[in-house]
């Protein structure tokens, strides 16, 4: 089967190069064979309505040579064979739920959005078995999802997760609303904790449409907006794990040191949470001398307190005794789903889009976090360790920042007939957007992906004979998204 | 050695706390309270360029903070004519105080407090409920528990369950799917209750509204007690609000 070799440059493609094919083996064996090489795995994989039948496009991405293959299928029935591939189901089912297609002899032909009352759960019909229903409103102030749980006395022997609580209509309004100021804030919203990481993954692909490259100094200061926004969450979830085994002072101060971080986006963009930071065609507000400062001053006095909170929770054996050993995802696990971001790093996998399909001025720069065991200890040592990278990292680039340079004057138009997709490594792990234009030159399709649409099988095998007292700490290593799912 | 090294953290640490939330100034450029000077403008022009649509321009320019998303795009294009101010105590029991208008540079009215309040002084639980939000009202919902703001020091809490709240906080702009989980959790609050929307998203519906993903219905049949703009809301805003609901 043909392909056609992207790399993830922002630069987009005539849609017509994508190859086609009528030959569903044809299709399928290629897949086949790129996936049982460990390198490609499946960045997105989805259906655009096209003359009279269905493109089903697949985009897989090679970690060992940057290179992302573009192929697809033509499929006119309603019905075709499924892939079978684990790390690809989750793109069936949601291609069967959008088109109504039945992907024959899929593994588990669930919905991924909708959440119907009567969904047979997996259960098993056993005397000493119970199960535990928790959700779609959780008890803490999180987003909405069912958790079911078979369990066996206080060890859990399976979940399954049912999503699609938060299901909003992203990808639908973005095709729909006018202004290009509204799909940047949609982009922004569809996981309001990754709004810097979705507000690049959106601002490069618009911007691919439009043939537009934005100057040194934008592309520097995106980077040091999306590893704050990596730093602020990543300490906001290590205080939310010393909260779930009962560890108050981590709790405490970890919480507080999120404060100054995401106090900073404020200070630079007007939004603690980087609302508003990223924008196609321009850096809405610039990173002046008096913010590089504030900054410089900010990190230090957070590195500090981090540092003595973090040597403090590796020598705490009632910390450890939680964190070791609990909710263990194997790196053969992690490869089989498709594991992606700091989940993949925690298991062995050595995932990360900065590193493995570099962007904006990420090449070189970024020394990949990695841990073995896949457990919720391993998860905790690869938040604080990228945090430290960053750290390293916002440093150099605040410091070699490019000189400003004059923007465009005028708008750029978007280009008919092409195609452009955008891969950026937020602090979950990679996000992919996707976006096609029609022959006026409008955007015809928006294919969102957030790395949880990977990841949330990653905690369905985690907390396997697990007790499920645990069940909150293992989720909380995580911290996926359901909105950046549900979409 | 253990209790040397925490004692450690603690004095490194110091006072984390804000002294006092009600009247703390927040760094930086914080898009509080919009306020629209009478300088002649095209109106027409600056309500076009809004997002949101929150920009009206009947009887003068005004803003609605239920429907603004506080992106400040009309500032940056027309300082002149709008800017925001720090001022985040933005919350009101009344939806029309949320309208800003031309020439009207005076802090939000908070309105009546709702009947019930009076039982809820020095103490008020209340479960949240996630009904589409994008998890950025739900991180600052939670940040006003942190050590920082310490929503706690008012009696003010979030609970785990519905039955020991005294009222509901949504955020999101309630979707299909989450419609009957929003009313069964309401139901299951004890009476009388709270009903506080929390978030642009939630109060008008955002960029969401017109969605079919959506349901809003839940709204139409129950009154709102308590409207916290933002997009997030600050904490600030929400400890504000909540606060004045306890004393």
């Amino acid at each position: 089967m043909k392909t056609l070799t992207l790399y993830n440059n922002g630069r987009s493609v005539a849609f017509g190069d994508i190859p086609q094919t009528t030959d569903y083996h044809e299709f399928t064996q290629y897949v086949h064979e790129a996936m049982a090489n460990d390198a490609y795995h499946c960045v997105s994989y989805f259906g655009y309505p096209n003359a009279d039948a269905l493109q089903l496009i697949m985009c897989l991405a090679n970690d060992t040579n940057g290179t992302i293959e573009v192929f697809s299928f033509v499929l006119k029935e309603k019905n075709c064979p499924s892939l079978k591939i684990r790390a690809i189901d989750r793109f069936e089912r949601e291609i069967a739920e959008n088109f109504g297609i039945a992907f024959e002899g899929h593994q588990w032909p669930k919905p991924v959005r909708t959440a119907p009352d009567d969904y047979p759960f997996y259960r098993a019909d056993d005397e000493e078995l119970h199960e535990v229903g928790v959700g779609p409103i959780h008890a803490g102030v999180i987003e909405p999802g069912h958790f079911r749980f078979t369990c066996e006395g206080e060890k859990i022997l399976n979940l399954e997760i049912m999503l699609g609580y938060q299901h909003r209509g992203v990808e639908k309004l973005m095709l729909e609303k006018p202004l290009l100021s509204q799909k940047a804030m949609l982009a922004e919203s569809v996981a309001g904790d990754s709004a810097v990481s979705h507000g690049i993954a959106f601002a490069t692909s618009y911007e691919a449409l439009c043939d537009y490259q934005i100057n040194e100094r934008a592309a520097v200061e995106r980077m040091i907006a999306c590893e704050l926004e990596r730093m602020a969450i990543h300490t906001g979830d290590l205080s939310a794990i010393c909260g779930d085994v009962a560890y108050q002072l981590g709790n405490a101060v970890y919480g507080r040191l999120r404060t100054p971080i995401i106090n900073f986006m404020q200070k630079w963009c007007g939004n603690r949470l980087g609302k508003t930071m990223v924008r196609p065609f321009e850096a809405p507000y610039d990173l002046t001398p008096e913010l590089i400062a504030d900054l410089h001053a900010t990190l230090n006095a957070y590195e500090k307190d981090f540092t003595q909170m973090s040597n403090k929770i590796k020598r705490c054996p009632s910390v450890l005794s939680r964190l070791e050993r609990t909710g263990t995802v194997t790196r053969e696990q992690a490869v089989e789903i498709g594991a992606v971001g700091m989940a993949s790093r925690a298991s062995g996998m050595l995932r990360d889009i900065r590193s493995t399909h570099p962007y904006l001025k990420y090449e070189g720069q970024v020394k990949l976090v990695v841990k073995k065991h896949g457990d919720v200890y391993s998860r905790t040592q690869v938040r604080i360790e990228e945090v430290y990278e960053s750290l390293a990292l916002i440093r150099k680039l605040v410091d070699n920042l490019p000189a400003a340079q004059a923007s465009h004057t005028a708008e750029p138009q978007l280009q008919a007939n092409r195609f452009a997709l955008s891969l950026v490594e937020g602090w979950r792990g990679e996000i992919c957007h996707c976006a096609i234009t029609d022959n006026s030159g409008k955007l015809a399709l928006y294919k969102i992906k957030d790395p949880s649409f990977h990841n949330w099988d990653a905690l369905e095998l985690a907390v396997r004979n697990n007790e499920i007292s645990d069940f909150p700490i293992c989720n909380k290593s995580f911290n996926l998204s359901y909105c950046g799912h549900d979409l | 050695m253990k209790h040397i090294s925490n004692l450690s953290i603690l004095k490194a640490q110091g006072k984390q706390y804000i002294p006092d939330p009600t009247t703390a100034q927040v760094p930086g450029i914080f898009r509080g309270r919009p306020v629209i000077s009478t300088t002649p403008a095209d109106n027409e022009k600056i309500a076009a360029i809004c997002p949101m649509q929150a920009i009206g321009t009947q009887g003068g320019l005004s803003i609605d903070l239920g429907k603004c998303a506080f992106c400040g795009l009309c500032a940056r294009q027309f300082p002149d004519k709008i800017t925001f101010t720090k001022d985040y105590k933005m919350a009101t029991t009344v939806r029309e105080n949320l309208i800003v208008r031309e020439g009207i540079d005076k802090p939000i009215e908070y309105g009546p407090k709702p009947e019930c309040a009076k039982l809820f002084k020095g103490s008020l639980k209340l479960r949240q409920v996630s009904a589409g939000g994008d998890n950025s009202c739900e991180w600052e919902l939670g940040a006003t528990g942190n050590v920082n703001f310490d929503m706690g020091r008012y009696g003010i809490e979030f609970v785990a369950s519905p039955r020991h709240a005294d009222g509901i906080v949504i955020t999101g702009p309630i979707t299909v799917n989450m419609a009957r989980a929003t009313q069964i959790c309401y139901d299951a609050v004890p009476q009388p209750r709270l009903l506080v929307l929390c978030g642009v998203d939630a109060i008008s519906g955002g960029l969401y509204a017109d969605s079919d993903a959506i349901d809003r219905s839940f709204l139409k049949t129950h009154k709102v007690d308590l409207y916290l703009p933002g997009n997030p809301a600050h904490p600030l805003t929400i400890l504000n609000g909540l606060r004045e609901l306890t004393v």
